[in-house]
């Protein structure tokens, strides 16, 4: 055995790549408390320091610290840089700054361009030329493709944030792979991939194939130049802890040079890891505080990665989120839980360095983790509000025991499956535009097909019913056929070799579909079936308002006759989705998350059935609408806990505030009781839940008061990610503010 | 069958009694106390009345999030003027494995009959009690709620008797509430009893004043402010017995 491989068991990883192997072979389930926890070390402490002196910077300078306008990003675009190379356990920046911006065209050059001249930058001219006239660029190739029709639903944001300037993100590649095995063999085995693809016979999907290897072979090749610029040689695999936490942020690093995607995650690392440091503790070659401070500078760097991106961008995914996911805990399939010291360590960040939005940390949680973990978690969520938890008990029969979250909330199983990722439909939009046979409510214009609008005076429920299922027909065909070309342009244009090159070459790929305004649909039919809806319409017949009379069920109340409803809902759409084809035969999903392009969709959204006024925010992911939460916490709970996982593969978003109060009045009370709720959540089926703790008053303060010191990190959870409060813009803020805050009663 | 007179449920309660709980909130009381945050739950009329199973089967849909230690706590209002209902409930509650807590001023308590014997019978199917001690002081207690309070401490004493498990919440109202004197005398009647498991001290605060002002009912603690955190500490810290106290 390699000498790296030292003490390490198991044999099928050894002569295959089989992280997961690897790890249920080594890793070592960890039954403690959290009192083995060192603190920060003053390494550690003066990093942090320096990188919030830059990010104050940033925010005074308006969002963008400094701004690439001549080198082209790539995998070696830069040589190494550091932000104080005598302190950093761990090495490697995105360019030769720490917080600069680097310039990334290939998703398209006017983002790129666009970005630069928002933030008082001038890219040089021949970047223009080049990847105007030499160079095409995936967002060039898709509008020369886009069918007008999808130009107006585009247009018309019945169809919104597709990755057609930028990339698509959610790709993770397993950056454990570098650490384990070294970029050799991982190279031997993508040649012998490459020997073997096809028979000969040149079809297009081999074509592709063979020259997607090539570039996987290139880009690994290039992760070790990189690395050698640092001055480390990743051929090998890592013999020790710091080591294997270099290699694979060198990975994650090769990643985010190459690709601008809205979700940038790094995975299922911190068992992993463990496994690492848990023989350097035994080797007596690391104590506790070095293995925290290795944590801690790898979280460091990973709060810092940022990219270049335009207004209309950030009103989508506002507070410059990158989604560079990554997770705790979970359980085996064989029953083991995977909880290690690693996944104290990394929840333990928050405390050393103080809150932060990223990495968006995600504790895969089962009410069967040690106890004494979920209550770590439990407190780290009440004093931070920075993490969020997923189900593994959902997960798990679906993906297995190595999955990682790719973007906010989606499983993919690591280094098996890659994704397509692609926006959301405004299911609420479509709704009016069953009522209006296909004329949109703001802009007037006939977008949908012309069917017969709903000509009743007061709303039926079964007339509409029919309507609506009609036009969800038109819109999930134009949806997956507008990612079918965005997909297969970004193969073409923006292919990520770097994580496909850490992927298995015969990779499952998802298609992941979403859907926005959901509780808004739900709650308007709802009405529509319990009370007397009348519409108001204009001139030209389009309903612009409506008269409800009388009271209605609605989702949020644990109520089945509108949870019903929101069943009925998904399970249409994504059954309605499955009926096209999708590109490369992936397998169609759908999510029930918005992120906070609520704000965005609901600005272009009609008054809808429910009462909800025009162009106000929709409510996010699969929360409740505001307001609608009558019976508390739990009944909220229990409403989006209904939503079948298995038609929602891609995830259910749901973010609830509560008060600190509300939870107890110490905070060994505060956590006890959000393990209860996070146990009884999750084990009636419920997908994932983001847990903010604190008072809408402390908001408020916040928004009016964006100086004061204790904002500057002051990090709540919205719709799929964690951002910091003062990034937000205005309009978000005062969404966020809006919505239910549990409280006392 | 019984009806109760609800004003509202509560899907997570988590400050009422050990774990998360369902909360149920009776209507009708007979305390006029000046700091009150319920005060529409004054009015023993209401035009919601469930049955006990009704409540109990809608209670149930949360007992994923109980753990071992959660339940119902029934709060209002006052719960005990609606003792024939109480009975039932927590009766059917008992045969369902729910662990029961009545959150009560004890206004209505008294060893005539036939409450009486209602409940002793109903003490059978309680597990917890929390229990206010608004004043110490009769002529202030009658002040502060327009109630006399001897029967309340009366309670207190037969609960410690039958051994009943009690927390003791007390709302500091500064001014009124919070002079050391006073706090060491209801430390001294505290330190009689057997039962209490816990002692609370709640700081008063004026988050229901708007009910008030709903109801035209003129506001009596109107400017006052919530006590800080160091005088609510210490003020608990006399309640418990522990120093500051002589």
């Amino acid at each position: 055995m390699k000498q790296e491989w030292r003490s390490f068991k198991g044999s099928h990883w050894t002569d295959d790549v089989n992280v997961r192997d690897f790890i249920q072979n080594n890793y070592t389930p960890y039954d403690g408390d959290q009192s083995f926890l060192e603190g920060p070390t003053d390494a550690t402490n003066k990093l942090w320091e320096e990188v919030q002196k830059l990010q104050k910077q940033e925010r005074a300078k308006g969002g963008v610290l400094d701004m690439e306008t001549k080198v082209v990003s790539g995998i070696t675009a830069y040589g190494p840089a550091y932000i104080d190379r005598n302190l950093e356990k761990v090495v490697g920046l995105q360019t030769d700054q720490p917080l600069k911006r680097a310039f990334m065209p290939y998703g398209g050059i006017k983002m790129a361009e666009e970005a630069c001249t928002t933030y008082g930058y001038t890219p040089a001219p021949e970047l223009h030329k080049i990847f105007t006239e030499y160079h095409k660029t995936h967002n060039q190739a898709v509008f020369d493709a886009y069918t007008p029709e999808m130009k107006k639903a585009r247009h018309n944001k019945i169809i919104t944030g597709l990755p057609d300037t930028y990339g698509r993100g959610r790709i993770v590649g397993d950056y454990r792979r570098i650490a384990l095995y070294g970029i050799d063999y991982l190279t031997a085995k993508k040649k012998d991939d490459f020997a073997n693809c096809g028979s000969g016979t040149m079809t297009d999907d081999v074509i592709r194939q063979r020259e997607e290897l090539a570039d996987q072979i290139r880009a690994l090749q290039q992760m070790k130049e990189m690395a050698a610029g640092y001055g480390f040689d990743i051929s090998k695999p890592a013999a020790n802890a710091k080591e294997a936490v270099q290699w694979l942020y060198f990975g994650y690093l090769a990643a985010i040079r190459s690709q601008n995607g809205a979700a940038m995650s790094v995975g299922r690392v911190s068992t992993f890891l463990d496994i690492y440091i848990d023989r350097d503790l035994k080797e007596g070659t690391l104590a506790e505080k070095g293995a925290q401070e290795l944590i801690d500078h790898l979280v460091l760097k990973l709060r810092m990665v940022k990219f270049a991106r335009i207004p209309s961008y950030n009103q989508l995914f506002s507070g410059d989120p990158v989604w560079a996911t990554l997770e705790t805990a979970g359980l085996g399939v064989d029953g083991r839980h995977m909880v290690t010291r690693n996944d104290y360590r990394f929840l333990h960040t928050l405390e050393n360095m103080g809150p932060a939005p990223e990495p968006n940390l995600t504790v895969l949680y089962s009410s069967r983790l040690p106890e004494s973990y979920k209550k770590y978690a439990a407190s780290i969520s009440v004093k931070t509000s920075s993490i969020q938890y997923e189900n593994d008990d959902v997960m798990r029969p679906v993906w297995g025991d190595d999955y990682s979250i790719c973007c906010c909330v989606s499983a993919t199983q690591t280094g098996k499956e890659m994704q397509f990722f692609g926006a959301r439909a405004n299911l609420a939009k479509c709704l009016l535009y069953a009522i209006n046979g296909g004329v949109d409510e703001k802009t007037g214009q006939q977008v949908g097909p012309a069917y017969k609008p709903v000509t009743t005076a007061v709303l039926d429920y079964d007339d509409v019913m029919a309507k609506y299922n009609v036009m969800l027909d038109w819109l999930a065909g134009l949806y997956v056929n507008v990612l079918n070309l965005i997909q297969y342009m970004h193969d073409k244009y923006y292919y990520e070799a770097a994580e496909m090159a850490l992927i298995d070459t015969d990779v499952r790929r998802t298609f992941a579909t979403g859907i926005a305004g959901f509780s808004h649909v739900v709650d308007s039919l709802s009405a529509v079936k319990y009370a007397k809806v009348t519409p108001v319409r204009n001139e030209n017949g389009v309903a612009v308002d409506f008269k409800i009379e009388g009271d209605f069920p609605r989702y949020g109340n644990d109520d089945d006759r509108a949870d019903c409803i929101a069943v009925w809902l998904l399970k249409t759409f994504l059954k309605k989705i499955r009926k096209y084809h999708t590109y490369r035969n992936s397998e169609p999903t759908t999510s029930i998350l918005t992120i906070t392009s609520n704000v965005v969709y609901g600005k272009n959204t009609g008054t809808l059935p429910d009462g909800r006024a025009a162009w106000t925010p929709l409510s996010p992911g699969a929360n409740p609408s505001y307001g609608a939460e009558k019976d508390g916490l739990l009944a909220s709970l229990n409403s989006v806990a209904k939503l079948p996982y298995e038609y929602a593969l891609d995830g259910i978003s749901n973010t609830q505030t509560i008060s600190p109060g509300a939870l107890g009045h110490t905070e060994e009370e505060q956590s006890g009781t959000l393990v209860h709720v996070l146990d009884g959540y999750f084990d009636r089926g419920a997908h994932h839940l983001n847990v903010n703790v604190f008072g809408t008053e402390k908001l408020k303060d916040a928004m009016e008061h964006p100086e004061k010191p204790e904002y500057a990190n002051f990090t709540i959870r919205v719709s799929g990610y964690a951002v910091k409060f003062i990034d937000l813009t205005r309009e978000q803020q005062l969404d966020v503010i809006a919505r239910t805050c549990h409280d006392r009663m | 069958m019984i009806r109760g007179a609800i004003h509202s449920t509560e899907s997570f309660g988590s400050v009422d009694g050990p774990g998360v709980r369902f909360l149920i909130f009776l209507k009708g009381c007979r305390m006029r106390c000046r700091y009150c945050h319920n005060v529409d739950t004054w009015d023993p009329y209401s035009n919601d009345l469930r049955t006990a199973d009704e409540l109990l089967d809608q209670a149930e849909r949360y007992r994923s999030y109980w753990g071992k230690e959660g339940g119902v706590t029934v709060s209002g209002g006052e719960p005990l003027l609606q003792i024939d209902f109480l009975l039932e409930l927590f009766r059917k509650a008992k045969a369902r494995g729910i662990n029961t807590a009545i959150d009560t001023a004890g206004q209505p308590f008294t060893r005539k009959e036939p409450f009486f014997s209602k409940f002793q019978e109903l003490m059978r199917y309680t597990d917890l009690l929390l229990m206010d001690i608004k004043h110490i002081d009769p002529v202030e207690h009658r002040k502060l709620t327009g109630q006399p309070n001897d029967n309340i401490l009366d309670m207190f004493c037969f609960l410690s008797k039958i051994g009943r498990p009690v927390w003791i919440r007390y709302v500091l109202v500064p001014g009124i509430t919070d002079d050391d004197g006073c706090l060491r005398k209801t430390r001294d009647f505290i330190a009689t009893l057997k039962n209490v498991k816990k002692i609370e001290v709640l700081p008063y605060h004026s988050m229901g004043e708007y009910k008030w002002k709903e109801l035209g009912i003129p506001y009596s603690l109107e400017g006052v402010k919530s006590p800080a955190a160091e005088q609510v500490n210490h003020a608990q810290r006399i309640l418990r017995g522990k120093s500051d106290g002589a």
